[in-house]
C-alpha cells in the first residue's frame, strides 16, 4: 500500500530523514516507533503530500504521490498530530466543511457523519462548538474528519498523545476495527505499549531512518534471552550494586548485566532460560544478599528498541527533550 | 438533485469520477465560504467595528468643518458632502485590507493543512472564498454607511448613481483584497501582517483626497494623493454623488493632467489585474 524509498528531508542544519525506507502492506495496521524528532511526523507529511522530500520517491497504492498529490489525497486520511480545528464551528460544522472538501454528495455525507458520530460517541457534543472540546474530543473529532471519505488508507501522527485512558482505548478499539474491515493503517507513536498492543507490523525510526522493522512478537522473540530484574532492596547504592555483579559475575547463563541508576541500582539481566534463576538465588544467599524483588519477563519491545539503538526509548526521548525548538518547527509546518 | 438514468451503475468506489469539475471546484468553494461566514455570524465584532469605525469619522470629521466659510470647497459643496464619498472609499478599503487575516490565521494554526491534504479540485477556491467573503462583507459596509450619510444629509447617489459606486467600490476592494492576500502569505505571522495593515491604512487615508481637495495641499501631497489608489476610487464616487453620472467627465484634476471617471475606474481595474497576477506565482508555491 505504501512505498517510501530512500526519503531524504533536510530543515536548515537538521537532517529530518536521512535515507529512509518503508513498505506498508495492504491491510495491515503498521506502527512508526520512534523517539520525539527520529523524522516520523516528517516522513507522514510527505507521505500525506504536505512536504516535498529533497530525495526518494512515494508511492501509495501504486500511485506517484509526487506526481499524482490529488489522486493520493483521495485516497488517505490523515490525522495530525496537532489537531487544527476551527473553535467557532460545531464539530458537525467542521465535519460538513470536510466533506464539502472531498467532494461527497450530502446524502452520503449526512450518513456517514450519523455513522461516524455513533462509532467516535460524539453525538451528545457533535453540535457544541468546537471552542468547548477536551482534548479527547477533539482527537475523536479529528479521527472522525479523517475516516469522513472511507479512505483506504489511514494515517495518524501520534493519535493518543495526552489522552486520558478512556479515549485512548475508544480510538485503538475503531483502529483494530478499521483495519478489520481491511483499512491500511499508519500510525506513528512514541508509546511502546501503543504500538505493541495495536500495530501488526512495525518500524523503529531512528535519526531519520529506518533501523529495525518486523512484526512485534517476531522483533522480541529474536532478541533471545529471558530478561531479569533483581533488587536486593528497594534502594540500593552504588557500591552495593556493583558488589552485587560481583557476586553474579561467576554465576552461569548470565549473558549481560546492567545497572540501571535511574530505578534504584537495580540490576538488569539477560539470562539464557529460566533454569539459571535457582542457582542465582542460591549465589545470592551464599553472599548473605537479600532479594527485595526478583522478575523475569520475556523480551519487550522496550529491549528490541535498547538493541537496535544502544539506549532505551525514554533515554533517547530525554535526549532531545531539551534541544528541539517547537517554535522553528511549527514554521517548518506553516505554508 | 436527481439525474437521468445511466447506462453503467454508478461505481462507488470512484466517487468523483463522476462528477464534473465544476461542481466539485463550487462545492468546495462554496463550503469554504460558508465557513468564513459563520465565523461572522458568530463573532460579529469585525462587522460591527468595520461600520462603526467609519461613522465616527463621518459624524466627528462631518462635523468639524460644519461652519467653514461656504464656498471653501469646489462647487460649493458642504464638508460633510465632501467627505462622504472619502468615508465610503475608506470603508471598503479597510474591509478589504484585514481579507488576508483570516488566511495568514488557517496558515498559522494549521488549518490550511487541514485544507491542503484534501483532494481539491484547485486550490484556488480558497483565495475565491476568500474574496467572495471579503467583497460581500465590505459591500455590506459600505452600503451600511451610505445609508448614515444619506440620514445625516450628506446626499445619496441615485439608482444609476449606486450602481456607479459600487463598480468603484468592488474594482478596489478587488485590487486591495489581492494585496492583503498576497502580504498573507509573504508575511511571517499575523504580528506582521496587522502591523502592515495598521501603518498603512490611516496613512493612506491622509495622503488622498478622501478629507481635503488636491487644491488644498502643498505639490508634495497633492502628487502623493494624486498617485493614492484610494484618490482613484474616491473621485468617481463623489462625481456620482454630486450628480455628475456621464464616466467621461473629468472628475479628478491631478498635478499630471485631468483624469475622467472612465480613466479612474480603469487604472483600478488595471491595479486589481496587476496585483493578482503579481501575487500569483505566491500563491502558486505556498498553496501547491
Amino acid at each position: 500500500m505504501i512505498e517510501l524509498q530512500d526519503l531524504h528531508k533536510r530543515f536548515g542544519p537538521v537532517e529530518a530523514l536521512a535515507g529512509l525506507n518503508l513498505q506498508v502492506p495492504r491491510g495491515t495496521l503498521y506502527g512508526l516507533l520512534g523517539p520525539n524528532g527520529a523524522g516520523k511526523t516528517t516522513a507522514l507529511r510527505i507521505l500525506c503530500t504536505l512536504l516535498a522530500p529533497d530525495a526518494g520517491s512515494v508511492r501509495v497504492a501504486g500511485l506517484d504521490a509526487l506526481a499524482q498529490p490529488r489522486a493520493v489525497r483521495e485516497l488517505l486520511g490523515y490525522v495530525a498530530q496537532e489537531v487544527a480545528i476551527d473553535k467557532i464551528l460545531t464539530g458537525r460544522e467542521l465535519l460538513e466543511l470536510q466533506g464539502a472538501l472531498y467532494h461527497l454528495p450530502a446524502s452520503r455525507l449526512q450518513a456517514r457523519l450519523s455513522e461516524l458520530s455513533a462509532l467516535l460517541g460524539m453525538d451528545d457534543w457533535i453540535d457544541r462548538r468546537c471552542g468547548t472540546y477536551s482534548g479527547g474530543m477533539r482527537r475523536r473529532l479529528d479521527l472522525a474528519s479523517g475516516l469522513l471519505h472511507d479512505p483506504a488508507l489511514l494515517v495518524l501522527d501520534e493519535p493518543t498523545v495526552g489522552l486520558d485512558i478512556e479515549s485512548r482505548a475508544a480510538i485503538w478499539q475503531v483502529l483494530r476495527r478499521l483495519r478489520d474491515q481491511g483499512t491500511t493503517v499508519l500510525l506513528s507513536s512514541h508509546y511502546l505499549e501503543e504500538v505493541d498492543a495495536l500495530a501488526d507490523r512495525l518500524a523503529i525510526i531512528e535519526g531519520g531512518r529506518v533501523i529495525a522493522e518486523g512484526s512485534p512478537t517476531g522483533l522480541k522473540s529474536a532478541l533471545g534471552g529471558d530478561r531479569v530484574t533483581l533488587r536486593v532492596r528497594e534502594f540500593s547504592d552504588e557500591a552495593e550494586a556493583a558488589r552485587v555483579r560481583q557476586v553474579l559475575q561467576s554465576c552461569p547463563g548470565i549473558q549481560q548485566m546492567v545497572v540501571n541508576r535511574a530505578q534504584g541500582h537495580s540490576l538488569n539481566l539477560v539470562v539464557e532460560n529460566e533454569a539459571v534463576i535457582e542457582p542465582l538465588r542460591r549465589q545470592l544467599a551464599a553472599a548473605d544478599l537479600p532479594v527485595f524483588s526478583l522478575s523475569q519477563s520475556r523480551p519487550s519491545l522496550d529491549d528490541v528498541y535498547l538493541q537496535a539503538t544502544g539506549r532505551t526509548l525514554m533515554d533517547a526521548e530525554l535526549a532531545v527533550a531539551g534541544s528541539r525548538d517547537p517554535k522553528a518547527e511549527r514554521k517548518q509546518a506553516m505554508r | 438533485m436527481t439525474s437521468a438514468p445511466t447506462l453503467t451503475a454508478p461505481q462507488p468506489a470512484a466517487p468523483s469520477a463522476e462528477r464534473s469539475a465544476m461542481a466539485d471546484l463550487s462545492q468546495e468553494t462554496l463550503a469554504l465560504t460558508k465557513r468564513l461566514f459563520l465565523q461572522l455570524a458568530r463573532r460579529p465584532s469585525t462587522l460591527v467595528a468595520g461600520v462603526l469605525q467609519p461613522l465616527i469619522w463621518l459624524v466627528l470629521f462631518g462635523a468639524l468643518f460644519a461652519k467653514a466659510p461656504e464656498g471653501l470647497l469646489p462647487g460649493g459643496m458642504s464638508y460633510g458632502r465632501f467627505l462622504g464619498a472619502g468615508v465610503i472609499v475608506f470603508t471598503a478599503f479597510s474591509a478589504a485590507l484585514n481579507a488576508g487575516l483570516p488566511v495568514m490565521f488557517d496558515r498559522e494554526f494549521g488549518f490550511l493543512n487541514r485544507l491542503l491534504v484534501a483532494p481539491l479540485r484547485s486550490r484556488s477556491s480558497i483565495v475565491i472564498a476568500s474574496v467572495l467573503y471579503i467583497t460581500s462583507l465590505s459591500l455590506v459596509q459600505s452600503i451600511a454607511i451610505m445609508g448614515t450619510a444619506a440620514l445625516l444629509g450628506y446626499g445619496w447617489p441615485g439608482a444609476y448613481g449606486l450602481v456607479l459606486v459600487l463598480v468603484t467600490l468592488l474594482l478596489l476592494v478587488f485590487a486591495v483584497t489581492g494585496l492583503s492576500l498576497g502580504l498573507a502569505f509573504a508575511l511571517p505571522g499575523h504580528i506582521e501582517l496587522i502591523a502592515v495593515i495598521f501603518v498603512v491604512n490611516l496613512p493612506l487615508l491622509f495622503a488622498s483626497t478622501a478629507l481635503a481637495p488636491i487644491s488644498f495641499m502643498p505639490t508634495w501631497l497633492g502628487w502623493l494623493a494624486a498617485l493614492n489608489p484610494l484618490t482613484f476610487a474616491i473621485e468617481p464616487i463623489r462625481a456620482a454623488y454630486a450628480g455628475h453620472l456621464s464616466l467621461t467627465e473629468v472628475v479628478l484634476e491631478a498635478p499630471y493632467g485631468d483624469l475622467t471617471g472612465a480613466q479612474c475606474l480603469l487604472v483600478l481595474a488595471l491595479l486589481a489585474v496587476g496585483l493578482f497576477l503579481l501575487i500569483r506565482p505566491l500563491l502558486d508555491r505556498k498553496l501547491s
